[in-house]
């Protein structure tokens, strides 16, 4: 009873509820439900990121992806659409494009997944930071040191090496042993700089386009 | 708390720490211990609702359901809402129907996991809380357009959709208002920014400059906008909308809503206490003068114990103060119109919270006196002791390494302070380490 491994356990469960949850996507036809169950299965990603100790980027998770489909949800269906619950019908030409996209993309991503898992398996201890203390909790501790190395179970202060990264110091890579190695680390300075342009651009972009358009005597053109 | 329920409880009860009935045990006692703030909190406040509502208008309120003042007026509500029909409209949408309500509380049930109410008292200790909690929370509002959506009544519709438009104009001033103390506090850790305004009342963050000041009243604003009260309760506006959002909702379903508006109100009331006043850190440091200086995060055992008791009972006034705020506001002001909520978040509450923003980060960088500085506010804790906790986490870990690894760290983690500009706090620390 006290084998029970209680990340594997808290992992399969999330993944299996985000999995059934894409699925319920797929097999809806109502719209607000088919993003009811597109939300569910964000947040059970969340779940995952939480568990994995990243907790800001889970609560990101929640924010950005949680909350664009709720505005999606809003203003793309509820406000454009002609009767009461909106249902799509999909065509048999759709199943089938959409199968093959899906099925390549799946196709790419299982052989990967199987890929990461050996190469952890190979080099225990070079996936970890030497600076992190392997979980003590849980009874993963104790299996052999030829299996994976145990699974971080408590949150770890990783926004403060996301944000530093942003700056442009790789905090989690300055013990790196290869100078060669540690020479390519400079951090996200450039992208994050690119991405803020970039976002100020389009803000800056809708305002224009979404700005009153003045006409003259606009005040007497609605009477 | 947490260390208290997950290691010594469990001893006494003879338990090991990584058995699996400890762990169940100890994830139901914290989320019993949750679950009855919010119940509890609702049974009170919504007491506090209807006496409050009844002097403002010149009434008595609930004078016979428990006595004199009516004190079990809340139970015999419950009561009632338990024991009524359980209806659903014919045209509902049945699923988004049933579980909305649970959606919205889980919503609000699920922010107090990272609600600290004293030092090291809390559901699950986040370095991100303060983003956690306000994430969390705002998926209430994604049950409310449930709720409203499914019903298929127009006025539930009406009500939903007011209440989309107004998410995304609250939600920008509000998170604005959260960025300015962590931005001065350093960490976005809600126990650590409590211990930051750890002493006299001058130096909690609302009184750290002039823009502060304004930004709580600004935060406070927002928040009522959040929780969906009055004068900001379009989606339900039961003058124009029969119930808004939840018209076709009866009993235990609609008392789900109610739970979860009360636990929000409490939530945001305690996140703006830790933000804005100290959290559990009073106007008066009386552990602090009692035990000769000494903070009560640094004691230990039972007078660490009796320290943060008072602390939770000083933070849970504090929050039960902004719920009373809030209801004062919402029986004093009329319900603003849909474009007056809009034009108020995004016509006034955004510009002010930026030009305060701007303000603050001035005041910061030219190293500006704070009440603290100019001698009116003793007894403030160091700041080096609170927050910057993972250059002392970084400290114990590189004691840990091997000793050619730890040359290294230690050269490398000079390089990273100089590079990224910390704070003069985290400075301090490193001199003193060097030493």
């Amino acid at each position: 009873m006290d084998a029970i491994n209680w990340h594997s356990m808290f992992f399969l469960l999330f993944a299996g509820l985000a999995c059934s949850f894409a699925l319920a996507v797929v097999c809806t036809s109502n719209v607000v439900r088919m993003a009811f169950f597109l939300i569910l299965s964000l947040a059970a990603t969340a779940g995952l990121f939480f568990l994995a100790g990243a907790d800001f980027v889970g609560a990101m998770q929640l924010v950005l992806y949680v909350g664009g489909t709720l505005v999606l949800l809003v203003f793309g269906v509820m406000l454009t659409a002609q009767s009461p619950f909106v249902s799509i019908r999909t065509s048999g030409g759709d199943w089938v494009l959409a199968a093959m996209v899906g099925g390549s993309l799946l196709a790419i991503l299982v052989p990967s997944a199987l890929v990461i898992g050996e190469r952890a398996n190979q080099a225990p201890g070079q996936a970890v930071a030497p600076t992190i203390k392997s979980a003590s909790a849980g009874p993963a501790a104790e299996t052999p040191s030829d299996a994976l190395p145990a699974p971080p179970v408590e949150s770890r202060p990783t926004a403060t090496r996301i944000g530093q990264a942003l700056l442009g110091v790789r905090v989690d890579k300055l013990t790196e042993q290869d100078e060669t190695v540690r020479n390519g680390l400079s951090g996200y300075l450039l992208p994050f700089e690119i991405a803020s342009i970039h976002l100020l651009v389009v803000l800056v972009g809708a305002a224009f386009l979404a700005r009153a358009k003045r006409r003259a005597k606009s005040k007497f053109s609605d009477a | 708390m947490a260390e208290f329920i997950n290691t010594k409880l469990l001893f006494f009860l003879g338990l090991e720490a990584d058995s699996v009935v400890g762990l169940v045990i100890v994830a139901l006692i914290a989320a019993a211990l949750i679950l009855n703030v919010i119940a509890v909190g609702a049974l009170i406040f919504i007491w506090m609702e209807r006496k409050i509502a009844g002097r403002i208008q010149d009434r008595l309120g609930p004078t016979r359901v428990g006595g004199q003042f009516g004190w079990l007026q809340t139970l015999a509500d419950g009561i009632k809402l338990i024991a009524k029909e359980d209806l659903m409209p014919a045209a509902a949408d049945g699923l988004l129907f049933r579980l909305a309500p649970y959606i919205a509380f889980c919503a609000s049930f699920g922010s107090f996991i990272a609600l600290p109410f004293a030092t090291g008292w809390v559901g699950l200790e986040l370095n991100v809380a303060v983003f956690f909690v306000t994430a969390v929370l705002g998926l209430e509002v994604f049950g409310v357009i449930l709720a409203g959506y499914a019903s298929a009544s127009k006025w539930s519709l009406f009500g939903a959709m007011r209440e989309a438009a107004q998410v995304i104009s609250y939600e920008v001033p509000l998170g604005l208002c959260i960025v300015i103390p962590v931005m001065i506090a350093g960490t976005m850790d809600l126990t650590k920014i409590g211990n930051e305004q750890a002493g006299w009342f001058t130096n909690w963050y609302m009184f750290h400059d002039p823009f502060t000041f304004i930004t709580s009243i600004v935060y406070f604003t927002c928040a009522m906008a959040s929780v969906n009260r009055a004068p900001f309760d379009l989606a339900e506006a039961e003058s124009e909308l029969v119930a808004g959002f939840h018209t076709e909702y009866s009993g235990l379903r609609w008392s789900y809503f109610f739970m979860a508006e009360y636990g929000s109100m409490f939530l945001v009331s305690g996140l703006g206490a830790i933000l804005f006043c100290g959290g559990w850190n009073g106007p008066i440091p009386i552990v602090s003068i009692v035990s000769g200086g000494q903070h009560a995060m640094h004691l230990e055992g039972w007078p660490f114990f009796i320290a943060n008791l008072l602390g939770l009972a000083n933070f849970i006034f504090k929050a039960a103060l902004g719920v009373t705020l809030m209801m004062w506001a919402r029986w004093s002001l009329p319900r603003l119109r849909i474009d007056q909520v809009i034009t108020t978040c995004w016509k006034y509450c955004t510009p002010i919270v930026g030009v305060m923003f701007v303000g603050v980060l001035f005041w910061q960088g030219l190293q500006l006196p704070s009440p603290h500085d100019l001698g009116l506010g003793r007894g403030k804790v160091e700041a080096g002791s609170v927050r910057e906790g993972w250059l002392r986490e970084a400290e114990a870990a590189a004691s840990e390494v091997p000793a050619e690894l730890q040359v290294r760290d230690r050269a490398t983690e000079e390089k990273t302070d100089e590079d990224i500009d910390l704070p003069r706090s985290a400075l301090l620390v490193d001199e003193s380490r060097v030493e």
